[in-house]
């Protein structure tokens, strides 16, 4: 009986994204799961596999470095994971985007009914996990000899990116395909913390009005040292790019101070934020319904609220 | 080329789902219903593809109850040409989906499969996945932009850190993402004129698939509620607050 855990990186950095998902292994090894282990499959990865082994509760990390799994590309991985899956009972991955690209397709290869975006760990064969925007918690039990699951980080506490001495094995493989291949990348570049491990989130909706306006947020966001995010909304209307968007199928967060601003908090808004422990929310409607959820609601004009919070913050900061 | 789009009839967009009082399910009675938010925007693809010359037909397929056919309606009025139900009261898991719209795809001889990333009912962004595994396709999920070419098609994905694009190899399955489209709304003619497109009803068993759940649902419960929060009066009052009562900044 063992798990394996697989590491998302850009062969480069080990992402903190797994260290979320091996936190979901430690609870399913604590309920009769057995060993952890590692993949760190990708090409010139070898600094990953280092940075791996020391990740906490780690007993073994395998890589497997070839240059057809250069880019993640789903076609090339699921084989890879696929060729290991015989000595494992429980295959994980954080619910990320590289996550959900690659795990149904490893499930399907296995013929297992994947189980998404795991929150909590009930039995060995029992999970909870979101459905309806996270309006509704459904606690299931599968009936596959082998667990194929996707981990949604926010609902499990990061274990130690240092302090374990896993072995680390290398295997050869040759996973080159025909079938697709990678062709550039336009990646957000930005100062701030990552949304879905920020401790405090400062994200906008369609009553910031403009792409331009965005602005507004930044002096708040650099004083409390928050990730910049934002609605559908205003992801649709070109305000900000996708990666910013915070809901049911964008990124879910869970900082300890969310901030809403200008977010009436349509359903699917509040799936991705509801978890967080503080919420604030500044908005001029005060019927939105955002204030149901909020622990602290501001009905003032963001405009003005805005630059005066910024204001106050400094004084007492 | 022929494209085939499978739809998913789900609790329409607004409305908020009610956990039963037996922690049972969703409940589900007089709900309002409708297609899956990132089908309708799949359908849509398909159609400008049609519009751009590039595909001669669109199939949409759906899986589920009989009412599933209305959800074919909808998508023949936007522009689709003919329908599929593979009608059911079993509520099919994304396998036994993936397992029917292979049959359906190799059947058809469909080149190309546009559907949404997830629905929006179970949430489990598999489908796609799948589906291009057991047909042993290319995979371009969570598109926001695609380009057909000649035996391939680039696709533009929204991940984690922003873009990235990937050139796929024909056949292939997209799944879409928000950004990729506005879907059109049925025009009352177009409404008129999909009542007479045809609809082939099928069941699980014509094409041999087991869609017998894997997952076995012990319990569904709401979500622990928020506590009912203040209103303050101005930002001292707030910065205040978050510095003294929740010790959050």
């Amino acid at each position: 009986m063992s798990i394996l855990v697989v590491a998302e990186h850009d062969n480069a950095v080990l992402q903190p994204a797994t260290l979320a998902a091996v936190a979901a292994a430690k609870e399913i090894a604590a309920k009769g799961g057995g060993d952890i282990h590692l993949l760190v499959a990708g090409a010139g990865c070898g600094a990953v596999g280092e940075a791996a082994a020391k990740v906490d509760g780690v007993v073994k990390v395998i890589v497997v470095d070839d240059a057809g799994l250069a880019h993640n590309l789903a076609e090339a991985l699921a084989p890879a994971v696929v060729d290991l899956a015989g000595d494992y009972d429980y295959l994980l991955a954080p619910a990320t985007t590289a996550g959900k690209n690659l795990m149904p397709r490893v499930a399907a290869l296995l013929d297992v009914q994947q189980i998404s975006d795991i929150m909590a760990v009930e039995a060995g064969d029992t999970f909870v996990r979101p459905i309806y925007a996270g309006n509704a918690l459904a606690t299931v039990k599968s009936t596959d000899a082998k667990k194929v699951i996707t981990v949604r980080t926010t609902a499990f506490d990061a274990v130690a990116a240092d302090g374990g001495s896993a072995e680390v094995e290398t295997r050869s493989g040759s996973y080159g395909q025909e079938l697709s291949s990678f062709v550039g990348q336009e990646l957000s570049k930005s100062e701030r913390p990552e949304l879905t491990s920020a401790r405090v989130v400062i994200s906008g909706g369609r009553g910031i009005g403009s792409a331009e306006n965005f602005a507004i947020l930044n002096g708040i966001a650099d004083k409390l040292g928050a990730a910049i995010g934002a609605s559908r909304a205003a992801v649709d209307a070109g305000y900000m790019p996708n990666d910013y968007q915070v809901g049911q199928t964008g990124k879910v967060v869970a900082p300890e101070l969310y901030i809403a601003v200008g977010i009436s908090g349509a359903i699917q808004h509040l799936a991705g934020m509801k978890d967080s422990k503080v919420i604030v929310a500044i908005n001029k409607d005060e019927e939105a319904p955002i204030f149901q959820i909020a622990d602290y609601g501001l009905v003032a004009d963001l405009f003005k609220a805005i630059p005066a919070l910024e204001e106050e913050l400094n004084k007492v900061l | 080329m022929k494209i085939l789009v499978p739809v998913k009839r789900v609790i329409d967009y607004n409305v908020k789902a009610r956990v039963k009082a037996d922690g049972s399910g969703v409940d589900l009675t007089n709900v309002k219903m409708s297609m899956n938010p990132f089908d309708e925007i799949a359908v849509e693809e398909a159609i400008r593809l049609k519009e751009a010359g590039t595909a001669e037909e669109i199939v949409a397929v759906s899986i589920g109850v009989a009412q599933a056919q209305e959800t074919i309606r909808t998508a023949l009025a936007m522009g689709a040409d003919r329908g599929i139900l593979v009608q059911t009261d079993v509520a099919v898991e994304p396998l036994g989906v993936a397992k029917l719209l292979k049959a359906i795809v190799e059947e058809e001889g469909a080149d190309l499969v546009i559907l949404g990333k997830q629905a929006i009912d179970d949430d489990s962004n598999q489908t796609g996945q799948m589906l291009a595994a057991l047909l042993g396709w290319a995979q371009g999920t969570f598109a926001s932009k695609v380009e057909l070419g000649d035996g391939k098609v680039q696709v533009t994905r929204e991940v984690d850190g922003g873009l990235e694009t990937l050139t796929l190899k024909l056949p292939a399955v997209i799944t879409t993402d928000l950004r990729l489209n506005e879907p059109r709304y049925a025009s009352l003619p177009n409404i008129m004129k999909a009542k007479k497109k045809p609809i082939d009803t099928k069941a699980p068993e014509d094409y041999g698939v087991d869609v017998a759940p894997r997952l076995e649902t012990v319990s569904v419960a709401e979500p622990p509620k928020r506590a009912g929060g203040v209103k303050v009066e101005d930002v001292a009052q707030l910065v205040d607050k978050l510095k003294n009562e929740a010790r959050v900044i």
